[in-house]
């Protein structure tokens, strides 16, 4: 399992950032636009102080009105042009950022089509779905907004300092001085505050899951008569939320205060120093006025830059996954020369395929999983003939499934070759051989849409009348008699709305539609009434004709349509043959399939 | 007709209780630190005009008890020093009060949203099971936690809020009128327009921010489905095609936010703009007002001041006041969930020995609104013996069990259950369910460690008694594999188990609760015949006072019962024992028919033979 989260650089790395710029680069003029308009933005903000200074020591220490009215025009250009400014930069931004993130996702989505399935055994969806969706939205909000804000706020402060050097040296110094004390209060503070918001989220998340699982365990709970017990779970975590929610409103509650009263303290400052000096007449009371604007002014930038910085680092890693989902390599690669002739998952070139028969041969097959030890399968050797019906048999968890992960290429062997047709199948390409795959699982799965939709997957060119049809052909029409909307009925998230018989069904006619030469089943254990199951067989009966066929098999009435079984324990094959033979062998597969027999005559015996 | 509209506004105040005293401290100090921070720009223009300034001027009468002006030009450096330490005297002051508005406020805030959260989990763990199926889950937990998170933010944050700012704005106003009339009016146009023009345009975006939400639901949800369904994809080769429907829903919602980003853009500028110019118009007619000496420099300064002061506030205020709008409908949601009716416990309802004959007479049941499930069903089940049920879906077999064990009661004229004579509405639900185990098809096992779910009904509980109930269960050898055996984490955030390791642990669980009366609602369908077989030779060695009722559709986990009935459509078929059911025709032996194929049966009974007579010779 991946689950637990490797522990990622806390510091800031160059290496990790430069990545982004092949996302970056398509928009680069956007970002350059972006740039110059917050430098121009930052300037024009400097400048409103100097407004107010000339109105002071032309006006009313001047005490004339002359030129008022062409000042406040001034003025407002001023602010004219900087809301234009701000409209196209926030439009460029938004763009920047919604752009970014769907390239991103975009080809993060491209890239996990053509991961291998071992990647999706280990690798829990929802950790996958974290770095699709939120780690891409934080990493594009970054570059697209703090980036630019960073740019803006360092603009302000340098360009700020260098208004008040050229105002007033002295004192410009002197204002100086608070900025290493903001800075150091700003980084202590912060630190602390985040420490304890990520409290309060990891909290907030357990109160979360808590009420799913009060909810979902509802009829579990009253059942055993726990829900005293739970609601006491409960209210400690809600008592903890609580603390630490307190805390770290009292940190912030400390922390502002103090950067205002630092604030204060600068002004204090000025007032003072900047007031002898206009006594002294080095200074007119205008600049006394612009500079307090400008000590003041430059608090908020400053803890923004801090902010900022620490918000960049903790991107990084939002970052480092979504880089370390795009360089996940492909277990199973089509040889350069392969994509050549029969093209990639995504542009296949189908005049080159050459149709499939479906006969299968396994040769000297060893197999072990790459994240497993064990050889599983040794010098394995098999052939099945095109047409061919293959029961593998055993119990959870035996193996089940490996024979069939192989030989649908979700698997390569270790060493040895799978030959189909004859020919290895890595000298063909591995959509060639899926597109002739037909696969029902023992969870079916469905998508999203309606019934027509879904069964539409298995041949997406097909005409109503055909998907009909194949539903026809495995009874799924049943099931779509009783839905509302008839064909048109939404099956729900994964077909959620549907029982799993009916999802059964519906994944058979799908199968149906693609006409596949090679035909998979995963058989459902679990329980599905009488009615349905007769169904089902005659479905499975329609669908093993002519194919071959691999059946993951727990139903004796299908094991025993088998041509051939595979008996497979602790994930080896140890017996195989056909039902008759195997029953007759008195092996594992008798031990298997007499116990319920056994169970009937002991009742039996008891009634004779 | 129109339903009226109830106010579910006094349910919320409830949970107010106890906190209130944290607000009116939060408020008080929050007037004391605006007050403070409206002094910093009195005391410069004071500065300003008396000492530095050249015209004639009259010192507040404030400050005119303690001091004269020429005193105060007299030694002006020390005036200066006075001006900067009280500049950062009353700082102090308002930064203490700062401190403690917030600290008192989150006091309150935390006091009355965990109140309201462990009222809503207490009340949904005893809402009836029918208002549990009738409502989905997602929707519930959006209610809990989204929707308290606004009526938070409503109570202990915008209320206050407001408060606050309103009264800034009208000491602030206060202050500027009367400094100068003209001015302050100036400076107090904007204030209604910017107000409104933040409500207007927050109200018309929502439905836009919410068809963004949307898309992204539906892009989260797309890709959800794609990973989950992985070996679906790659099976029929659509990879192409999932790309394709991908990027059209990517395309949709970055689109959207982009359109967003237009509107907000006009809204950001154009706000910047509006107190832009407000600042502007103060600035001029106020640089002309002191260049005619109309008003002094220090006025002039200290209207600055507090006209930049207000911009934030007055526009936040306009954005707080329509999300504050919004929170009716949370409010009214949280309330849907606390208004539902809990579970009524009689706490002197009776306690009788449970381990007596079970009966039901004449049990007619229907799902709220739905065709009945049972009809006239009648039967008795013996104690201590192992009875059975047979039936397809949907022929009411799980509503027995639902029944039995209380989590939907008879109505009058629905017949009765009886244990031992007493119905079972007059007996304690909880002594009911704790005294009958349940073990249900599909299991809930709780996100903790294993060890801690098979003990829940007896937490700290030795793991000696555990393992008994996990052999009995036939699920330890299973354990013992995981690496951290019984500590090992289940559930949503820990390992998952196959179907069958579920349902095994679950009766583990159930056999802790030793109850005399267990039900198997189904709840081995995932477990192979040979584990099946060998949990109930278990269960009927060291269990065999209680009363064990097995719910099923597979033959052989029925077959040993003393007693089997079969149901259809709710009603009884057939009742008896499987030697006698299978002796005539009838759904039970179609059924044995179905499942047990004759050619099997044969073909075992002829290698049986033949091993018998290789021994015998």
């Amino acid at each position: 399992m991946r689950i637990e989260e490797k522990d990622y650089t806390k510091s800031f790395e160059l290496k990790t950032w430069l990545r982004l710029g092949r996302f970056m680069k398509p928009y680069k003029w956007a970002f350059i636009t972006v740039f110059a308009l917050n430098i121009f933005g930052a300037l024009i903000d400097i400048c409103l102080p100097l407004f107010q200074r000339y109105a002071i020591n032309t006006f009313v220490v001047g005490e004339t009105t002359k030129g008022l009215s062409t000042f406040a025009l001034l003025y407002t250009a001023a602010i004219v042009i900087q809301t234009v400014g701000t409209i196209i930069f926030c439009r460029l931004s938004m763009k920047n950022e919604m752009y970014i993130g769907r390239d991103m996702r975009h080809d993060c989505f491209v890239h996990l089509q053509t991961l291998s399935l071992s990647y999706y055994n280990v690798t829990p969806v929802g950790y996958i779905l974290a770095r699709v969706m939120s780690d891409i939205f934080r990493i594009s909000g970054m570059l697209a907004w703090q980036l630019t804000d960073m740019l803006w706020q360092i603009g302000y402060v340098c360009g700020v300092f260098i208004a008040m050097l050229f105002l007033n040296v002295k004192l410009a110094l002197t204002v100086m001085i608070v900025v290493p004390i903001l800075a150091v209060l700003t980084l202590y503070f912060q630190k602390r505050i985040l420490l304890w918001n990520r409290r309060i989220r990891k909290q907030n998340s357990k109160i979360t899951s808590a009420y799913n699982e009060g909810i979902m365990g509802a009829k579990t709970s009253k059942t055993l008569v726990i829900e005293e017990q739970n609601c006491e779970e409960f209210r400690e975590l809600t008592t903890e939320m609580r603390l630490a929610g307190v805390r770290a409103a009292r940190l912030r509650g400390i922390f502002l205060p103090l950067v205002l009263l630092l604030s204060s303290v600068v002004t204090a400052i000025v007032l003072n120093r900047g007031g002898h000096m206009v006594l002294e007449n080095v200074m007119m009371i205008g600049t006394l006025s612009a500079f307090t604007t400008y000590a003041v002014g430059i608090f908020e930038p400053i803890q923004n830059i801090a902010g900022n910085i620490s918000e960049m680092i903790s991107v990084q890693a939002n970052i480092e996954r979504v880089m370390g989902l795009l360089d996940e390599k492909p277990m199973i690669n089509d040889t350069p020369e392969v994509i050549a002739k029969y093209g990639t998952a995504f542009e296949p070139k189908k005049e080159n395929w050459e149709p499939i028969k479906g006969e299968i041969e396994f040769k000297d097959v060893t197999f072990r999983y790459p994240d497993g030890g064990e050889n599983i399968l040794e010098h394995f050797n098999l052939h099945i003939p095109a047409g061919t019906t293959i029961a593998i048999v055993g119990e959870t968890g035996a193996g089940k499934s490996t024979l069939v992960n192989l030989a649908c290429r979700f698997f390569e062997p270790t060493s040895g070759q799978i030959l189909i047709d004859g020919r290895d199948y890595r000298e063909r390409s591995q959509l060639w051989l899926h597109s002739s795959l037909g696969y029902v699982l023992q969870s079916p799965h469905l998508f999203s849409g309606t019934v027509m939709e879904n069964i539409r997957y298995g041949r997406l060119d097909a005409t109503d009348e055909e998907v009909k049809a194949a539903a026809r052909a495995v009874s799924a029409d049943t099931v779509v008699e009783k839905l509302e909307n008839g064909w048109d009925s939404d099956v729900g998230e994964g077909g959620d709305r549907l029982s799993t018989g009916e999802k059964q069904l519906i994944s058979f006619a799908r199968a149906v539609l693609a006409n596949p030469s090679i035909f998979v089943l995963d058989e459902a254990t679990s329980s599905i009434d009488t009615q349905t199951e007769q169904l089902i067989q005659n479905a499975i009966s329609y669908l093993l004709k002519d194919r071959t066929s691999f059946l993951i098999a727990h139903r004796l009435s299908t094991i025993r349509q088998a041509d051939l079984i595979l008996v497979v324990r602790n994930g080896k094959i140890i017996e195989q043959g056909r039902h008759e033979e195997l029953l007759r062998k008195k092996g594992y597969y008798h031990t298997l399939y007499t116990k319920q027999f056994e169970e009937e005559k002991t009742s039996a015996g008891v009634l004779a | 007709m129109k339903k009226k509209k109830e106010n579910n506004f006094p349910l919320m105040l409830r949970y107010m209780k106890g906190n209130v005293r944290w607000f009116v401290l939060a408020l008080l100090f929050s007037v004391l630190s605006t007050v403070c921070n409206s002094a910093t720009p009195q005391i410069i223009s004071v500065t300003i005009d008396s000492i530095l300034g050249s015209e004639q001027y009259t010192l507040p009468a404030v400050l005119a008890q303690f001091t004269t002006l020429e005193a105060l030009r007299a030694n002006a450096a020390r005036t200066l020093l006075i001006a900067a330490g009280a500049i950062v005297g009353i700082a102090a002051i308002g930064g203490i009060g700062s401190f403690v508005t917030r600290t008192t406020t989150a006091l309150g805030s935390e006091g009355f949203v965990k109140g309201l959260r462990d009222a809503l989990y207490s009340h949904i763990q005893r809402l009836p099971y029918s208002w549990h199926v009738k409502n989905q889950t997602g929707d519930i937990i959006q209610r809990c936690t989204s929707d308290v998170e606004v009526i938070r933010n409503f109570f202990t944050n915008q209320l206050l809020e407001v408060i606050r700012i309103v009264f800034m704005i009208v000491y602030y106003l206060c202050i500027m009128f009367s400094m100068n009339w003209t001015i302050a009016l100036i400076s107090a146009v904007f204030i209604p327009i910017v107000v409104l023009y933040s409500m207007i345009f927050y109200s018309k975006i929502n439905v836009r921010f919410r068809a963004a939400d949307e898309a992204e639901g539906v892009l989260s949800t797309a890709v959800q489905e794609n990973l989950t369904g992985v070996r679906v994809v790659r099976a029929f080769g659509r990879e192409r095609w999932e790309v394709d429907r991908f990027n059209e829903k990517n395309r949709r919602f970055s689109n959207l936010w982009v359109e967003l980003g237009k509107l907000m853009s006009v809204y950001w500028a154009l706000g910047d703009l509006i107190t832009g110019l407000q600042i502007m118009a103060v600035i001029a007619v106020g640089a002309g007002f002191a260049a005619t000496g109309r008003i002094s420099l220090g006025t002039l300064l200290a209207f600055i001041s507090y006209n930049s002061a207000l911009t934030w506030p007055i526009r936040s205020l306009g954005r707080t006041l329509s999300e504050m709008s919004k929170s009716g409908v949370s409010i009214d949601r949280v309330a849907y969930i606390l208004k539902a009716e809990e579970e009524k416990i009689l706490p002197n309802a009776e306690t009788p020995p449970m381990n007596r004959d079970i009966e039901f007479k004449d049990v007619t049941f229907s799902y709220e609104g739905q065709k009945p499930v049972l009809n006239h069903l009648s039967f008795t089940i013996p104690a201590g013996k192992t009875f059975a049920i047979l039936g397809g879906t949907g022929s009411g077999k799980s509503t027995i069990a639902a029944l039995l064990d209380r989590l939907y009661d008879l109505k009058p004229g629905e017949g009765s259950i009886s244990i031992g004579g007493v119905d079972i509405r007059e007996i304690r639900q909880d002594y009911l369910r704790g005294n009958i185990g349940l073990v249900l098809q599909e299991p809930y096992l709780f996100s903790r460690s294993i060890g801690e779910n098979i003990a829940i009904t007896h937490p700290g509980s030795g793991l000696n008694g555990i393992k008994k109930a996990t052999s009995i269960a036939c699920v330890d050898e299973a354990i013992d594999t995981f690496s951290d055996g019984y500590d090992t984490i289940v559930g949503e955030r820990g390992v998952t188990l196959s179907g069958g390791q579920k349902q095994r642990v679950a009766i583990a669980r159930m056999l802790m609760q030793e109850a005399p009366v267990m039900i198997f609602d189904d709840s081995l369908s995932a477990v192979d015949a040979e584990t099946d077989a060998k949990i109930r030779e278990a269960l009927g060695q060291r269990m065999s006072d209680s009363t064990v009722i097995l719910i099923s559709h597979r033959i052989t986990t029925l077959m040993q019962a003393d007693q089997i009935l079969v149901l259809k459509d709710g009603e009884l078929s057939e009742i008896g024992t499987h030697a006698e059911l299978i002796s005539h025709p009838g759904i039970y032996r179609d059924i044995y028919d179905i499942q047990m194929a004759a050619a099997d049966r044969e073909l075992l009974e002829d290698t049986d033979e033949a091993v018998k007579g290789g021994a015998a010779e």
